[in-house]
């Protein structure tokens, strides 16, 4: 694809803090080139903001390789841009034309408060984890990789769910703010494996207590998570957790 | 995790959702397939019988009454999880996720379940409860309820009202169908694609029939 630069007007999410109301910034950027990813244009905007004395725009980033989960972003009312299964990191600038407008919120979901501009406080996804999303035995050192045969299915139907990397997409595309898609890959990864097997009721009771209490809503089977999913994780596993969690009830002790 | 826990929780909310839904959902089939000997064309007579059997046999009565405990366990509950998702996002965005990721209706079953419980009063007070109160009290004779249907469509604006109710049904049946099996956990790619085919099918079909009821009796396709 042939290289072009381009000269863009930002819509921007301002906010000081937590407290603050916050509302929206324009900004100009010139001469962006097309092969740049969108967070270098971000860079470059913000060394232009630092350059005029004034407050660069907070966002979160991290590997910048579409691995880590870190950066997040609703641009132009998508959550990662408007590639398909691409993060914002790894979204280019080429995906834009010249002399367009740019409009960039930070997610949105009671569960996720702004920090500051475009950052939001994710730390209740790394609580519902705390809640169940792990093995709570030791099993030691990798094994040889024959040693527990897994049926090859199940093992790539759970690499597929462990692919999710925790960005919050899916809560910020949901019309009800819910977590499911995160929280069903955590408990399809470790349900569908037999190291995870054994605690696969506790898990899911505890993930979805936990869920609930952090103000995520209740799932509607929309189908907007899976789609704006950068790891493409499969709305199916919203249904396997709905069937762990249904044999939890009906097996519970009491 | 005691039976209360199960039930306030998202998921325990969404599995009432989905019971009571497949459970309308049989229902419909019951109403549509009797409601279809109208089209016998034999002056009402197979449909009088069929809402006489309805109404006078114990099994429907007793059927009737879950009925309207599932009908209103939905409703209640459809309300209820409608303004809790609705208030788990304070500050909207600027620019919405619109129909890239899923299809309006899916998006829109609190209110096009408003517009059947709207519509379901209007059914109830045209049909149900004058026929019942004439049944059950024994408010004088059983009512000819083919009769009835055919005086109240012969009027348009009624004929359209029905029509309009039916296509909110049909569109709430596209999403719910599929949803509610979701819901209760079915996961298999094989029978999630057999179910969201079965589902629009389904909706087409019901939806086509309902609708053609008035419309035949405005039409005079039916005497």
């Amino acid at each position: 694809m042939e290289h072009y630069n381009m000269n863009l007007t930002l819509k921007v999410w301002r906010q000081k803090n937590k407290e603050d109301k916050g509302g929206f910034q324009t900004f100009q950027v010139k001469d962006i080139s097309s092969e740049m990813s969108f967070l270098e244009m971000l860079d470059i905007l913000n060394e232009q903001l630092i350059n005029e004395g004034k407050d660069a725009i907070a966002f979160d980033h991290d590997c910048r390789e579409g691995i880590c989960g870190t950066c997040s972003l609703y641009i132009n009312g998508k959550p990662h841009g408007e590639w398909k299964g691409n993060t914002t990191c790894q979204l280019h600038m080429r995906a834009f034309k010249d002399g367009e407008t740019i409009t960039i919120e930070p997610w949105r979901a009671n569960a996720f408060p702004v920090i500051k501009d475009l950052v939001v406080d994710r730390s209740s996804f790394d609580r519902i984890i705390q809640a169940g999303g792990y093995v709570s035995v030791n099993t030691g050192n990798a094994m040889d990789g024959n040693c527990l045969p897994i049926d090859k299915n199940r093992a790539d139907d759970s690499f597929a769910a462990a692919m999710c990397i925790g960005c919050g997409a899916c809560v910020a595309a949901c019309k009800n703010s819910s977590a499911m898609l995160f929280v069903s890959a955590k408990v399809s990864h470790l349900a569908l494996l037999p190291q995870g097997e054994p605690e696969k009721r506790s898990r899911v009771m505890n993930m979805i207590a936990q869920m609930d209490k952090e103000g995520f809503g209740a799932c509607t089977n929309t189908g907007a998570c899976e789609a704006t999913c950068p790891k493409e994780i499969s709305l199916s596993n919203i249904s396997r957790l709905n069937k762990e969690y249904l044999f939890a009830s009906l097996t519970a002790d009491k | 995790m005691t039976w209360k826990e199960v039930f306030t929780s998202s998921v325990g909310k969404k599995l009432v959702m989905s019971f009571t839904g497949i459970f309308l959902i049989l229902f419909l089939v019951v109403h549509v397939g009797l409601n279809a000997c109208i089209w016998a064309n034999d002056g009402g007579t197979m449909f009088n019988a069929g809402a006489h059997f309805m109404g006078n046999n114990v099994v429907p009565r007793i059927l009737e009454i879950g009925l309207f405990v599932g009908l209103l366990l939905h409703i209640i509950q459809g309300i209820m999880l409608e303004l809790s998702n609705r208030s788990k996002r304070n500050v909207k965005y600027a620019i919405d996720y619109g129909n890239q990721g899923s299809k309006w209706y899916s998006r829109s079953m609190g209110l096009l379940g408003t517009l059947i419980l709207i519509f379901l009063v209007i059914h109830l007070a045209d049909f149900w409860i004058p026929n019942r109160a004439h049944q059950g009290f024994l408010l004088g004779e059983e009512i000819n309820l083919y009769e009835k249907m055919k005086l109240e469509f012969s009027e348009l604006w009624v004929v359209i009202v029905y029509t309009l109710g039916c296509l909110s049904l049909g569109y709430h049946l596209a999403h719910g169908f599929q949803s509610a099996f979701r819901t209760i956990g079915v996961h298999n790619k094989r029978y999630n694609l057999m179910l969201t085919s079965l589902g629009y099918g389904f909706s087409v079909v019901v939806t086509f029939a309902f609708i053609m009821m008035p419309w035949s009796f405005f039409l005079h396709i039916i005497q």
